[in-house]
């Protein structure tokens, strides 16, 4: 097992050097001179000269690139060009409330999502399983902002239940940020939802149909056991890779959602970043954004391989 | 009612489990189509009562049935299945659930599958304990290690915390024997349980329920095609055809004298341990058993049989009870068993045994050849520079082959034929050694071989399922040889496709149709006449008839044998099973994890000496002759993996005959004994001599069943 972790970080950590790599192309690739664009049209040459000199944009690209990350390492993330703040609290901020975003939603999501699919599964093409496919599927379909307004529209205007806007303030304690969260978690929790119960249909599906079910049925066990200690067991392995993804997306993709409550997280800071052409900031939030990624998929790997003993074999 | 008196005779016998005319159904769109018909059974404590039927015969159907297991697509139409005094068939689900484990145990054919991966094998046993036999954490997991000790699995505790993946084929099978008789039923339903195991392993398991049967004192539904399976383990066998029971009789009572013309087709279809093609061809069964829904409505069996008449056409038989405690469903029985009919036609040589002439020069010659193959090395491996694993799955083989000769080349599983088959045919390329063809060096890979080569050295492969394009007619896969090595034109080709369906006896306008409109053994014939059609000097068949029913089998041992009569090819004939290979080889290659053990001609094969592995294995075959005594010699542990081989002589951690040190350290020398046989082994020719006796021989039949 040790090995095998072993192996998972050194993936991990060559993942994150290509994605380092690749987002530092970025910045090469981008049209115009990053001192004119910082220092604007009116700077003359001797002062371009001087921003490229302090930052070191003469130097060769490797020592550009080396020294760039040997900062990114040590929380040195720079300046926003945009509104010349530290980038580096400004991406804190944001990852901590995505961060509660995204827990929130897993909460909802994964145990509902996961009920659904197994009782769609165990009564394959059955009333219930149909039932719960056409509901979720027509969700999926929705986008968000429709969900999202239908939402606002029952649960706070007509209901009063819970606030529109989640712009939640820097700073406020967890518990009182709370109600804030629920209704773009449940926004989130509608898109994940039909993902995740179809492959748990289809995991619990696929494996009672393998003999070892049969198995356990013929040693007489109650059927709750030969479901739940048996089936589930094998079945909802897949269901923990699509979540660890999940993870991902909830950290940074909630664009829209984001935007429908004014929700200050990542995924809206990097509209902002690209708005603003503030390339630092595009980094710095890129560079988050594949850690959360890679490191939601070392934990799914870490955990799947657990529960799975034949992973381990290699 | 036909079987009365049978069910008073079974009340005195103390019958455990009885099945009354039971009809099952499948459904097939809007419709249940019949796949068992009227099938009853009695089963009494301590009796094994062997099923058998080539597939699509629906003996696991009554298997499943009798469990309450059939699932979705199928039901039972009619019918009881009484066990201890309880109709199964009217229980619900969860009055089942206390007779399954407790009364009524299954094994079944695949172990790996039917054990839950990700459950540690010892709670696998121990949770059917708790359930069954009240007992607690402690008990049942201690309990669970002495099933597993009963079963001979070594180092129990070990296997107990072991995952299933983490065993070999033969341990899963007995953890799958340990499951089923860990809560002591009474009655047990083994589906094919040894199918998918080696020969050795086979046996051992064999003896094992044999063994355990007895303490326990267990009735068994014994479900196999194998008929010297049933031959080693059954009190009585039933014989099942297209969903149809057309025999019954007393194990020995079928053997010597089957009453069913299915049934003395089915005994003649496959080759006794020392038949030789040059004395008989085999008689097989000519067609294919019936799809269900196909079925004729008078006797199921009577479009194959060879000795149908009308009325066998009209009117379905019925189950005769005879006298003995037999029973048939054949309208002439009473004709077979006086003898005034047999579908046993007199012994025909199907090929004239060959001198070999030892002046002509070899065919193909193999000069210490060896395949091994590297294992995937992880980065962090490389990066360590470890030297990546070694597979040594050919390990040093040289082996003469001459024109026309048919070698029969031998192993379980894991003994790298197949791979040197793949090393001479060039699909895995030599590591190491010299092969040559027709006196040519033979390159290693196919891209370095000429046109000319590739011609005539050709390959049948074992599932003909999956060596045919299916989007490719028959007849455009056969073309292809034609057109690519030989150059015809399409006109040409097609004439000569024509022809070569009409030699593996195929009407021609099979060349219109697509592989899956083909039956198993149609297909096999389309891969043997694909290899045929550029009249190759060398034919390499890799285990082209073990995926194949019996009778179909037959058949094509046959057409290999005539074709290869006609032609004069070489036949490199690989197999898992000693008779099949013994009845079409000239000479016997026995290999195990990459070397070859023994080489002999066939003629000599059940003579003493023999090398120690060829004695097991010949020990180890399953004997339907009931006339035959078999010696007892059963192997410890499996087959070793060819990432690790054994120092020394390669058996030697398995060789009952093992003698020392010398075997552990030493390469043995090869020895030619006084019949020619050529012997890989530390042990003198003439010791071997002494200490052997031959491991088949006649007795009197009394005797042969009573163990």
């Amino acid at each position: 097992m040790a090995k095998y972790i072993l192996r998972r970080l050194s993936f991990l950590a060559l993942t994150l050097i290509l994605t380092s790599l690749l987002v530092f192309a970025v910045t090469q690739f981008v049209p115009g001179d990053v001192a004119r664009i910082v220092l604007g049209r009116e700077a003359g040459e001797e002062a371009l000269e001087a921003f490229r000199e302090k930052f070191g944009l003469n130097d060769p690209l490797p020592v550009q690139y080396l020294r760039w990350l040997g900062n990114f390492v040590t929380g040195d993330w720079g300046e926003s060009i945009s509104t010349r703040s530290d980038i580096y609290p400004i991406v804190m901020e944001r990852l901590r409330n995505s961060l509660q975003l995204a827990a929130i939603t897993l909460i909802i999501s994964v145990p509902l999502a996961t009920l659904l699919g197994v009782i769609a599964g165990l009564n394959e093409n059955r009333l219930a399983d149909n039932l719960i496919s056409v509901a979720s599927l027509s969700v999926v379909g929705l986008p968000e902002f429709v969900t999202g307004l239908i939402l606002i529209e029952v649960f706070s205007r007509r209901l009063n239940l819970l606030p529109a806007n989640s712009s939640v303030r820097q700073g406020t304690p967890f518990m009182d940020a709370l109600p804030m969260l629920i209704l773009p978690a449940i926004t989130a929790t509608l898109v994940l939802l039909a993902y995740i119960a179809r492959l748990t249909r289809a995991g619990v599906v696929e494996e009672l149909k393998k003999p070892y079910v049969r198995t356990a049925v013929l040693k007489g066990l109650p059927y709750r056991t030969v479901i739940v200690k048996h089936v589930l067991r094998n079945a909802l392995l897949p269901t923990i890779t699509i979540i660890a993804i999940s993870f991902g997306w909830l950290i940074s993709g909630l664009i829209v959602i984001e935007n429908v409550f004014n929700y200050p997280g990542l995924g809206r800071l990097l509209v902002f970043a690209i708005d603003r052409r503030d390339l630092p900031l595009m980094q710095a939030v890129t560079m988050v954004t594949v850690l959360g990624f890679a490191l939601a998929n070392l934990a799914a790997d870490l955990l799947y391989a657990y529960l799975n003993p034949r992973i381990r074999l290699d | 009612m036909k079987w009365n008196g049978r069910c008073i005779i079974s009340e005195s016998n103390n019958t455990l489990l009885s099945i009354r005319s039971l009809t099952i159904a499948y459904q097939h769109g809007n419709e249940w189509l019949e796949a068992v018909r009227d099938f009853s059974l009695d089963i009494g404590h301590g009796e094994t009562v062997g099923l058998v039927g080539e597939s699509g015969s629906g003996k696991s159907t009554v298997a499943l049935a009798i469990m309450r297991y059939l699932g979705q697509g199928g039901r039972v139409v009619a019918g009881e299945v009484w066990l201890n005094g309880r109709n199964l068939l009217a229980l619900s689900p969860t009055q089942m659930r206390h007779i399954w484990g407790r009364q009524l145990s299954m094994v079944p054919q695949d172990p790996l599958s039917s054990l839950n991966p990700s459950i540690r094998v010892g709670e696998q046993l121990a949770e059917a304990l708790r359930h069954h036999m009240g007992m607690g954490q402690t008990t049942a997991a201690q309990r669970a290690v002495e099933l597993l000790e009963m079963v001979r699995v070594p180092d129990p505790e070990r296997v107990a915390r072991s995952y299933p993946h983490q065993i070999s084929g033969g341990m899963q099978q007995r953890v799958m024997i340990a499951m089923a008789l860990g809560t002591e039923p009474q009655m047990l339903v083994l589906d094919e349980p040894t199918t998918n195991l080696d020969v050795t392993t086979q046996a051992a398991v064999l003896d094992l329920f044999r063994e355990l049967i007895q303490r326990q004192n267990t009735a068994v539904l014994y479900v196999t095609h194998n008929l010297g399976v049933v031959a080693r383990i059954c009190n009585r066998v039933t014989v099942l055809y297209a969903g149809e029971q057309v025999e019954d009789a007393p194990t020995a009572d079928l053997f010597r004298q089957p009453l069913h013309p299915y049934s003395q087709g089915l005994l003649d279809s496959v080759p006794q341990l020392g038949q030789h093609k040059s004395q008989a061809s085999l008689q097989g069964i000519s067609g294919h058993i019936p799809a269900l829904g196909e079925r004729p409505s008078g006797c199921v069996f009577a479009p194959r049989c060879t000795l149908a008449v009308d009325e066998c056409y009209e009117k379905r038989p019925s189950w005769e009870s005879l006298p003995n405690g037999r029973f048939v469903r054949c309208h002439r029985w009473a004709e077979i068993a006086s003898g005034d009919i047999s579908t046993r036609h007199p012994a025909q040589a199907s090929t004239p045994p060959k001198p070999q002439p030892q002046s002509q020069p070899p065919l193909l010659t193999l000069d210490n050849v060896q395949v091994h193959f590297g294992l995937g090395r992880s980065l962090a491996d490389t990066l360590a520079r470890k030297p990546p694993a070694k597979v040594r799955a050919v390990d040093g083989i040289s082996l003469t082959m001459q024109q026309g000769e048919t070698i029969g080349l031998v192993g379980e599983s894991g003994s790298g034929k197949t791979t040197l088959a793949r090393a001479i045919i060039g699909l895995e390329p030599r590591t190491n050694g010299q092969m040559t063809f027709c006196q040519i060096p033979l390159p290693p890979t196919l891209s370095e071989r000429t046109l000319e080569t590739l011609r005539h050295l050709q390959y049948v492969f074992q599932n003909p399922e999956e060596a045919l394009n299916p989007y490719l007619t028959i007849g455009e896969t056969l073309r292809r040889p034609f057109i690519t090595l030989l150059g015809y034109n399409r006109q040409q080709a097609d004439t000569a496709v024509r022809h070569l369906l009409q030699q593996v006896k195929l009407p021609p306008h099979y060349a219109d149709r697509l592989p899956h409109q083909l039956s198993g053994g149609e297909k096999q014939r389309i891969a043997i006449a694909r290899a045929f059609a550029t009249n190759p000097d060398l034919l390499i068949a890799d285990e082209a008839v073990s995926a194949l029913d019996v009778s179909v089998q037959a058949a094509i041992l046959n057409l290999l044998a005539e074709l290869q009569t006609e032609r004069q090819n070489a036949l490199l004939f690989i197999s898992h099973d000693l008779a099949v290979v013994g009845y079409l080889a000239d000479r016997i290659a026995v290999m195990y994890v990459g070397k070859l053990m023994e080489l002999t001609e066939t003629a000599v094969l059940l003579e003493p000496p023999y090398h120690p592995y060829t004695e097991a294995l010949l020990s180890a075959v399953p004997i339907t002759n009931p006339e035959v005594s078999q010696e007892h010699i059963r192997l410890e542990g499996d087959v070793p993996s060819q990432t690790n081989v054994p120092s020394g002589c390669p058996f030697h951690p398995r060789c009952p005959r093992y003698l020392g040190d010398i075997c552990a350290n030493q390469t043995p020398p090869w020895q030619t004994t006084r019949q020619g046989k050529q012997i890989f082994c530390h042990i003198p020719v003439d010791e071997l001599q002494q200490i052997q006796k031959p491991v088949l021989r006649e007795h009197h039949a009394s005797e042969a069943h009573n163990g």
